[in-house]
């Protein structure tokens, strides 16, 4: 048997090496050439894409994560120039909420929970029923992280992750609310694919002015927010459930519209936010 | 460097520019121009690209079939693209934020492939590279410029650090709106095209056609 080997193993790369430059030299436009030149190439720069991206992986995902607690933290009126975003993220405690109950739960860990990979679980999300889904994201999560800012033991601002559906593409964002969980305190989108110039116009820092000290909630607990056509009359009545609309965007207004419904409704943060009110968590 | 080097390399500035003369790669140049910096970044990406898939395809061209010539090469271009944007997004996450779709159309950019069927596909790699970096050069030297008037005379900054302060943050510079929107590279990029050919009167263009002056006698 070893002989046998021995007399095999020389002649089998010979006739790789023969068969290699036997392609090679082949005229270019013959079939063989050129499916093999395909092949080989495909190959090529597939392995070169691949590794590109596992490697660059861990970098991007740290990336996004810092650009996450940016966001929080510019929502909630913490950042400050110059110093590190991790520091700060260090007054912000994150907790998870049963949407369902609107209790805390400690059934996932919350440094390392992805509501947004959550929702594409069927275990670990609910589809939502299509009459209700105003938002357009068809499956919630079942648990979803919410940022609490603390002055000892009292909540002072509580921020909540939304997202929902534009023109283009779903908009991720954050909305920080007063302890009341009624008053706006900011509204920032982290990432979307909208039109620039148009409903890109939501990172827009003029625009993003507008939301403080708008109310969420009438006195029956409706989520009455709303992004408006055109610009809001003070005098109005509920002018202070009203912002104004971006120009040339009607439809992306109104995915910021449904999303905050949505979310501030019953299927998203109402329990919770009740609870919150109550002082009952 | 001896003078065929340094001319493929340094033609494509002014003499022969990709965007000023052979009018390519326009769109990139209208929409990522509204700052310096992301007209750096994508400089920098456009000619990373153009230089090694030059290089690249060159290596292989004799064995290119020619029937699946521009496919062996878009795959080349779009392989390097995608791993240009995954370094972006690793190590420029804010300005890879900002170019957002820019970057991946630089496959689309016409000044790629049109320096692979040029140059790349006639010339050894070493030039070719080099034909790369200076047609790179020659898009980034307008990018660079059209982003800076952009972005001085739109929000009175340069490299987000102001130059002119603005009437809205109590200065006196009343910032021209319209330098912002992409008609305005449109404008910028004429204007420069204009002063070039007047500086080097070679580079105009004979009209293709002209209106046939019919003398009376023709007529009969």
């Amino acid at each position: 048997m070893p002989e046998q080997n021995g007399n095999k193993t020389p002649e089998t790369p010979e006739k790789n090496r023969n068969w290699l430059a036997e392609t090679l030299a082949m005229d270019n436009e013959s079939r063989r050439k050129t499916l093999f030149v395909a092949l080989v190439l495909c190959l090529v720069c597939s392995i070169i894409v691949a590794s590109a991206a596992v490697l660059l992986r861990p970098i991007q995902n740290a990336n996004q994560a810092l650009d996450r607690k940016r966001n929080i933290l510019e929502v909630a009126g913490l950042m400050e120039p110059g110093r590190s975003v991790d520091e700060l993220f260090k007054k912000i405690e994150t907790r998870i909420v049963d949407l369902a109950s609107g209790t805390y739960t400690d059934a996932v860990d919350p440094n390392t929970y992805d509501a947004r990979k959550a929702a594409k679980d069927p275990a670990l999300s609910d589809p939502i029923p299509q009459s209700e889904d105003i938002a357009s994201i068809k499956t919630r999560a079942d648990y979803m992280p919410v940022y609490l800012v603390k002055d000892g033991d009292v909540v002072k601002t509580v921020i909540l992750p939304v997202s929902g559906y534009g023109l283009w593409s779903t908009l991720y964002g954050f909305l920080a609310l007063d302890s009341d969980g009624n008053t706006v305190q900011g509204l920032k989108f982290y990432e979307h694919a909208e039109t620039p110039g148009l409903g890109g116009e939501v990172d827009n820092p003029r625009w993003r002015n507008l939301w403080p000290g708008k109310k969420i909630y009438d006195a029956e607990q409706k989520p009455l927010i709303e992004v408006v056509k055109g610009s809001v009359d003070p005098q109005s009545t509920n002018a202070e459930y009203k912002v104004d609309g971006l120009a040339g965007a009607t439809l992306t207004s109104r995915g910021v519209t449904n999303m905050l419904r949505f979310w501030l409704g019953e299927q998203g943060y109402a329990p919770y936010l009740a609870r919150l009110r109550e002082g009952s968590l | 460097m001896d003078r065929a080097i340094k001319d493929v390399m340094f033609e494509p500035l002014v003499n022969n520019n990709p965007i000023t003369l052979q009018i390519l790669g326009i769109c990139s140049a209208l929409a990522v121009t509204t700052q310096l910096s992301t007209a750096l970044t994508m400089s920098l990406a456009l000619t990373l690209v153009t230089a090694f898939s030059s290089m690249a395809i060159s290596a292989i061209r004799t064995h290119i079939p020619s029937s699946i010539r521009i496919i062996v090469q878009m795959t080349i271009i779009a392989s390097l693209v995608i791993v240009v944007d995954q370094f972006l997004k690793a190590f420029a996450f804010e300005i890879s934020k900002q170019l957002s779709v820019f970057v991946g159309l630089i496959i689309t950019n016409c000044i790629v492939l049109g320096r692979a069927e040029a140059f790349a596909m006639k010339n050894p790699p070493w030039p070719s590279f080099l034909d790369g970096i200076g047609n790179g050069l020659g898009y980034s030297l307008i990018l660079i410029l059209v982003g800076i008037i952009r972005e001085l005379f739109g929000s009175g900054k340069l490299l987000g650090v102001t130059v002119f302060e603005q009437v809205s943050e109590g200065g006196w510079y009343i910032p021209n709106g319209m330098l912002l929107l992409p008609p305005s590279a449109f404008f910028i990029i004429g204007l420069l095209i204009w002063g070039i050919r007047v500086w080097k009167p070679r580079q105009l263009e004979k009209p293709e056609y002209q209106i046939h002056q019919v003398h009376r006698t023709e007529v009969m």
